[in-house]
């Protein structure tokens, strides 16, 4: 029954990501939006991993500081592109954004 | 002169080749050098033709002479480089080696537009290769080449230096005898793999085609052999590509074209396919008369409706070709010795007719009846080469035309054995009622063109009598033409020994 | 010389080339040469007529049909063969007597080269010299000779007058040839040439086209005729066993070695050439056209050559004729009917004619009908002596007719008249000739034409007899028609005729003396009687079958009567003025005969209109249209439709389904591209809705699989 809780606010933290990523214009929010769905995995992770055991447990949260990590390091280089944009475009509407239409 | 003999048939074909190529490395400017290589090449060819006819057995021996062992060429299906000439083939391979001869000469200031004597003359000595090649080939492929080898060269000359509808007259031309082509390779090859696909050497298929192909097999052979032929020869109903090449070659194209090549198909005929078939020869032959006279009557009606004095000549040549076809058609040796001395003669004449005709051309710009008269006036020495070629045609007595005409409706009296005597002797009442005609319309054409006045829009022309090119080119052959007409065992003594072995297989 | 008889043919045709090359350059232009060949040819075929006179026969096998015999109701059948069997002698009454010694017959001689073989027959070239060449050889001569005498004069000026000569030459070349001829093609050969000839003469002055439209004529309507000759040559080749030789196939007609059929076909076919060459009923039209060409020509063709050859060859292969038509066995056959209804139908237009060649030439036309007759009834000697007679009473009037035309230049009688004053010599041969023709004692044509009315009379043909003695009349009033027209009366034409130089008056004199004596070498009882007869007979020949008959006197005074009668009854009409003026015009029978004979019985209309106009015309047409539009038609037919295939094939299977799948292809990827590129718009947000969308798909899709495996 713990478990439902935990998984149920990993879909809500998820489906607001999701919503950001699509929806935001943006940039900024769209990579906030993206931290929200890695940490929503993260709570999936580390419940996942309380309720498989000890080895599991551990497992689970040893998944979830990778993911921080990486999140991270992923952050860093987001925010540098959208530093980039901004610099060329003086916007960050992702919109805006499109060199890679056929 | 042992060496010669082996070698005097592939000479005789293969020297204007060498001419030829002579003539593609010499620059296109350097017309009068063309024209004395050209010349010299005929000259030697009909030198060689000399020597032959010098070295020739006229005695019994009755086989293939200057025949060498045959060498291999196309050894997987056994085709062989086999020549060698006998009493049929002699006489033709001399006509077309003068009259190759005589046309180089006449062109010597005739060239047609658009001029170009380098490709012209070059033309004209790959068509002597093909024409002498096919009258001393004796193997069926090698005939083969050589009958198409001809083809080309007259497409150009007709499609090159032709009249106003060149373009037309050239394509009917080849595709009608390219499509007859078709049959008769079939025919050969049909005779190639039912006698056991061993030879193509048409002495081979002599002995051996009668006895191995189904009779009616053979029919049907025939039947292709006989397409390819008549297109070229040609009978009624195949004769409509010929009018329309005659008129509108170029003269010298026209010479050959009527003193020649017409003369591969009726060769064909005596060479090939009675030889080999001669059961199925038999079988069809009522048709072939038939188609005969009634070429003789059709081609005379066609004449009586022209007012072109080429074409009228043009259909003439299926009238005569008639007569020629009507000898083969009685398989007797009266029958086929008149076919050969008709077709000789016929060369020589209808080339004549052709050569007076494109001098005509070459003065009054036009062969219109309507508009020509008064030529005796005008140039009265060619009014008259003109009246006796008529006479020639027409078959007068004592003039080369008379020795094809009147044996072939001697022979059709008395056909072969077998064959129906009250229908070849029908034939023979209609072919003399086409003798009538035959004079009817040349000496119509020549009362419209030669007799009279001339018109008044000549006047103040100068019309030049012959020139030097006309009197070189012309005599030989009207010479001939009498030489023939009175002494006819010239050709005879030549052509009835080969003769004679064609009509002894036939009914055996 | 009978044995190289061949040299006399051979100096004419040489005289030809020479004239033809050279003629020009010489100072009479070529006459020079025609006039020595034919010279020369006269006196050599004079010494081989007195070698034949000399020639003697080794034996003689038979004796004359007895006459007695043949007189009794005209059955010779029955005394022939008796003869052959010896008892002719018994059989003979006594007046026949003297003609069993009196026929010393003397065998041909013959000379021949190899000439060409096919097979196993050889043809041999020939010649074949018997009395009928000989006296063919001497009258061709005589006539011809003396036709290059006039023509020196009478063409002289003429713009072709070396033509002229060199053709003259050739002319006399193919009788030459033609009567010496040992066999049949070599008798082709001759009378081709003559075709030839005769064409060249016809329409010597070809600038107008009315002369070569008659030359046409003559040479189409003549070799119409020489179908039969192509014919009858080939079947009589094959039934005589492969020869062509004279000789050889006479005898074995008369053997009986021929099938009947063979023969009555090839003598039916010989005598269509006949009938062409010879002018005879219906192709006779062609000969009064062929006055187109000089006048001299016209004496030739008319007396000595051309016409007679057709004669010729019928008494040359009598035998044929003989065996296939029963002549003398039979009291009707087309030989002689032909002739008869020739005689008749020509004498009647001679009436009409007002051209004074054109009267000669339809006298010509029935004359030679009493030939064909008399050869049709088994009067072989006497229609060849008429040949020999009408040679030069026929040359005579046409050089006579010449000499007039000379002077007033013109031909037409209207425009001659009264000129008996003007031309003396020309006026007394002229009547001399016409008196011949007439038939009246004792000039040549008397004792021929008898000889043949007697012939027709006594072998059992009395109705030919009839039909050659109602000739007869009409010969003598049409002939003094024309005398009367041209001599008497008042000049009508235009200048001052005077009489002609002596190279046209002296050839009219030799020949008046010839029509007057000529006919005595055959009268009875002169020159040990009917000594032309047994020159002209021989024995290899078929006289062994033919009666002869001794001369009549009641016969000849019946044809005198008759003769003398109708030119009584003409002189009076005519010298008394006494011709019923405006007949035509008051009698609907006489206006619708007279336009009968002077459109020429509407042969013409039919011939030229009917015949030739439709074949030119409506046939050629009609044929060529078969040509153009069905033959060619198909071929190019042929090709549209192999075109319209093409173009179909073309355009539907090679661009539309070949290429297309190929090109097709192409466009598959390339619109699909297009359309795909839509997708991809550069927003990142787009492909994460699409990436998530579709994992939302994906994911939706495997619950429903869980789902539903559960």
């Amino acid at each position: 029954m713990l478990l439902n809780q935990f998984l149920l606010l990993g879909a809500v933290l998820f489906c607001i990501g999701v919503y950001g990523v699509l929806a935001r214009k943006n940039g900024v929010l769209v990579l906030m939006s993206i931290e929200l769905i890695l940490n929503s995995v993260n709570i999936n992770l580390v419940a996942f991993g309380m309720m498989g055991g000890d080895a599991a447990a551990i497992t689970g949260q040893v998944f979830a500081l990778f993911v921080i990590t990486v999140a991270a390091a992923e952050v860093g280089v987001g925010l540098a592109i959208v530093l980039l944009i901004y610099r060329n475009r003086t916007t960050v509407d992702l919109d805006e954004v499109d060199l890679m239409k056929g | 002169m042992h060496g010669f003999d082996d070698w005097a048939l592939t000479l005789a074909v293969f020297l204007p080749l060498v001419g030829a190529v002579v003539m593609l490395v010499i620059p296109g400017a350097e017309e009068g050098l063309h024209k004395v290589v050209a010349l010299v090449t005929t000259v030697a060819t009909l030198g060689i033709g000399v020597a032959i006819l010098a070295r020739y057995d006229y005695g019994g021996h009755q086989g293939l002479q200057f025949a060498p062992t045959p060498k291999d060429w196309i050894s997987v299906i056994h085709a062989k480089y086999e020549v060698g000439i006998d009493g049929i083939a002699l006489p033709l391979l001399l006509l077309s080696m003068v009259i190759t001869l005589l046309v180089v000469l006449y062109s010597w200031n005739h060239f047609p537009e658009p001029h170009n004597p380098k490709a012209f003359l070059i033309l004209i000595l790959i068509l002597e290769v093909g024409m002498n090649g096919t009258f001393v080939a004796q193997d069926l492929i090698l005939f083969f080449v050589f009958f198409e080898v001809v083809l080309l060269p007259m497409y150009f000359m007709i499609g090159v230096w032709g009249g106003e509808n060149r373009q037309y007259a050239a394509i009917k031309f080849f595709l009608f005898t390219l499509f007859g082509s078709a049959l008769m390779i079939l025919g050969f090859l049909a005779l190639f793999f039912a006698t056991g696909a061993e030879s193509f050497s048409i002495p081979f298929l002599v002995q051996h085609a009668q006895a191995n192909i189904d009779p009616d097999v053979a029919l049907l052979i025939f039947g292709g052999l006989f397409m390819g032929f008549a297109i070229k020869v040609p009978m009624f109903p195949f004769h409509t590509w010929l009018p329309d090449a005659h008129t509108q070659a170029p003269t010298q194209g026209s010479v050959i074209l009527a003193a020649v090549l017409l003369k591969l198909g009726t060769y064909g005929f005596i060479r090939i396919a009675i030889p080999i078939l001669p059961d199925a020869a038999h079988t069809w032959a009522p048709w072939i008369g038939g188609l005969a006279v009634v070429g003789i009557i059709y081609g005379a009606l066609g004449c009586l409706a022209q007012t072109d004095m080429k074409r009228l000549i043009a259909f003439s040549s299926v009238a005569h070709m008639g007569y020629v076809m009507l000898g083969i058609a009685t398989l007797t040796d009266f029958g086929i010795n008149a076919a050969v001395f008709g077709m000789v003669a016929h060369g020589l004449i209808t080339g004549m007719l052709f050569f007076v005709a494109g001098s005509v051309k070459d003065r009054f710009h036009t062969l219109d009846m309507k508009r020509l008269g008064g030529l005796l006036l005008q140039a009265p020495r060619m009014g008259w080469i003109l009246g006796f070629c008529c006479m020639a045609s027409l078959g007068l007595p004592g003039l080369a035309g008379f020795w094809g005409e009147f044996p072939a409706i001697l022979a059709a009296y008395n056909p072969a054995a077998g064959l129906s005597q009250p229908l070849f002797r029908t034939y023979m009442v209609i072919a003399s009622i086409g003798t009538v005609f035959a004079a009817g319309y040349l000496l119509w054409m020549l009362q419209r063109v030669a007799f009279g006045t001339p018109k008044e829009e000549w006047d103040g022309h100068a019309i030049d009598d012959m020139h030097w090119p006309e009197y070189v080119s012309w005599v030989p052959l009207l010479a001939g033409i009498v030489a023939l007409g009175l002494i006819p065992n010239l050709l005879f003594k030549i052509t009835d020994p080969a003769i004679q072995v064609v009509t002894a297989a036939i009914g055996k | 010389m009978l044995e190289h008889i061949w040299i006399i043919p051979a100096i004419t045709f040489t005289s030809f080339w020479l004239i033809l090359f050279f003629g020009k350059r010489l100072p009479f232009k070529g006459s020079e040469i025609g006039l020595l060949a034919l010279g020369v040819c006269l006196l050599l075929s004079t010494v081989a007529g007195f070698q034949w006179i000399n020639h003697d026969s080794a034996e003689v096998h038979f004796e004359r049909a007895p006459v007695a015999a043949a007189a009794e109701g005209g059955h010779a059948a029955e005394a022939a063969p008796a003869a052959e069997d010896g008892h002719a002698a018994e059989a003979a009454p006594a007046e026949g007597e003297h003609q069993a010694e009196a026929h010393v017959l003397r065998t041909p001689v013959d000379k021949s080269v190899h000439w060409f073989k096919i097979g196993d027959t050889q043809v041999d070239a020939g010649t074949h010299v018997d009395g009928l060449a000989i006296v063919m050889l001497f009258t061709v001569s005589v006539i011809s000779f003396l036709v290059h005498v006039f023509s020196t004069s009478y063409m002289s000026g003429d713009r072709r007058f070396t033509h002229y000569f060199a053709s003259l030459s050739l002319f006399t070349t193919g009788m030459f040839v033609l009567v010496t001829a040992s066999n049949t093609l070599q008798g082709l050969f001759g009378w081709e040439l003559m075709g030839l000839c005769s064409f060249m003469l016809i329409g010597h002055w070809w600038e107008e086209p009315k002369n070569s439209n008659a030359a046409l004529k003559a040479f189409l309507t003549t070799r119409t005729g020489d179908i039969g000759l192509l014919v009858g040559i080939s079947t009589l080749f094959f039934a005589a066993g492969r020869t062509f030789d004279i000789a050889t196939i006479n005898s074995r007609a008369l053997d009986g070695q021929i099938g009947h059929t063979a023969l009555l076909l090839a003598a039916i076919a010989l005598f269509v050439a006949v009938i062409g060459k010879s002018a005879q009923f219906p192709l006779h039209t062609w000969l009064p056209d062929a006055m187109a060409g000089p006048t001299p020509v016209s004496a030739l063709i008319h007396a000595a050559t051309m016409v007679v050859a057709g004669v010729y060859l019928l008494a040359r292969l009598y035998g044929v004729f003989w065996q296939a038509f029963s002549i003398t066995h039979s009291s009707i056959n087309p030989v002689a009917v032909v002739g008869g209804i020739t005689i008749i139908i020509a004498a009647a237009l001679a009436f009409v004619q007002t051209d004074i060649k054109k009267v000669l030439a339809y006298s010509t036309i029935s004359q030679l009908g009493y030939m064909v007759m008399g050869l049709g009834v088994g009067a072989w000697t006497g229609a060849m002596f008429h040949f020999f007679t009408h040679a030069f009473f026929k040359a005579l009037l046409f050089l006579g007719a010449g000499s007039v035309s000379h002077a007033v230049h013109s031909f037409e009688m209207d425009d001659m008249g009264g000129m008996k004053k003007y031309m003396p010599k020309t006026f007394w041969t002229f009547i001399i000739g016409s008196f011949a023709l007439a038939g009246f004692f004792p000039l040549a044509g008397f004792w021929s034409k008898d000889e043949i009315l007697l012939g027709a009379g006594q072998n059992g043909y009395t109705f030919f007899m009839i039909v050659g003695l109602v000739g007869a009349a009409m010969t003598a009033a049409y002939m003094t028609r024309c005398v009367y027209l041209t001599f008497f009366g008042e000049y009508r034409g235009h200048g001052h005729p005077h009489e002609s130089p002596a190279a046209i008056t002296v050839p009219l004199m030799v020949l008046a003396v010839f029509s007057v004596f000529a006919g005595f070498l055959n009268a009875p009882k002169l020159f040990g009687g009917e000594w032309f007869g047994r020159l002209v007979e021989d024995a290899t020949f078929v006289h062994a079958a033919i009666p002869i008959h001794d001369f009549s006197v009641t016969a000849a005074l019946l044809s005198m009567a008759v003769v003398s009668g109708a030119i009584g009854v003409a002189a009076w009409l005519h010298f008394g003025q006494r011709l019923p003026k405006g007949l035509t015009e008051r009698s609907t029978p006489a206006r619708l005969g007279h336009t009968f004979l002077a459109n020429r019985y509407f042969l013409d209309h039919l011939y030229t209109g009917v015949i030739i106009g439709g074949i030119k015309g409506p046939i050629a047409r009609a044929a060529y249209w078969f040509n153009q539009n069905v033959l060619d038609g198909v071929v190019n037919g042929v090709a549209f439709a192999a075109k319209r295939s093409g173009s179909w094939i073309y355009k539907w299977i090679d661009q539309g389904a070949i290429d297309g799948t190929v090109n097709g292809s192409g466009l598959g990827a390339e619109g699909l591209g297009g359309s795909l590129r839509r997708l991809q718009t550069g927003r990142v947000q787009q492909y994460g809705s699409l990436l998530f969308g579709g994992t939302a798909l994906f994911a939706l899709g495997l619950i429903l699989l869980v789902a539903r495996s559960n």
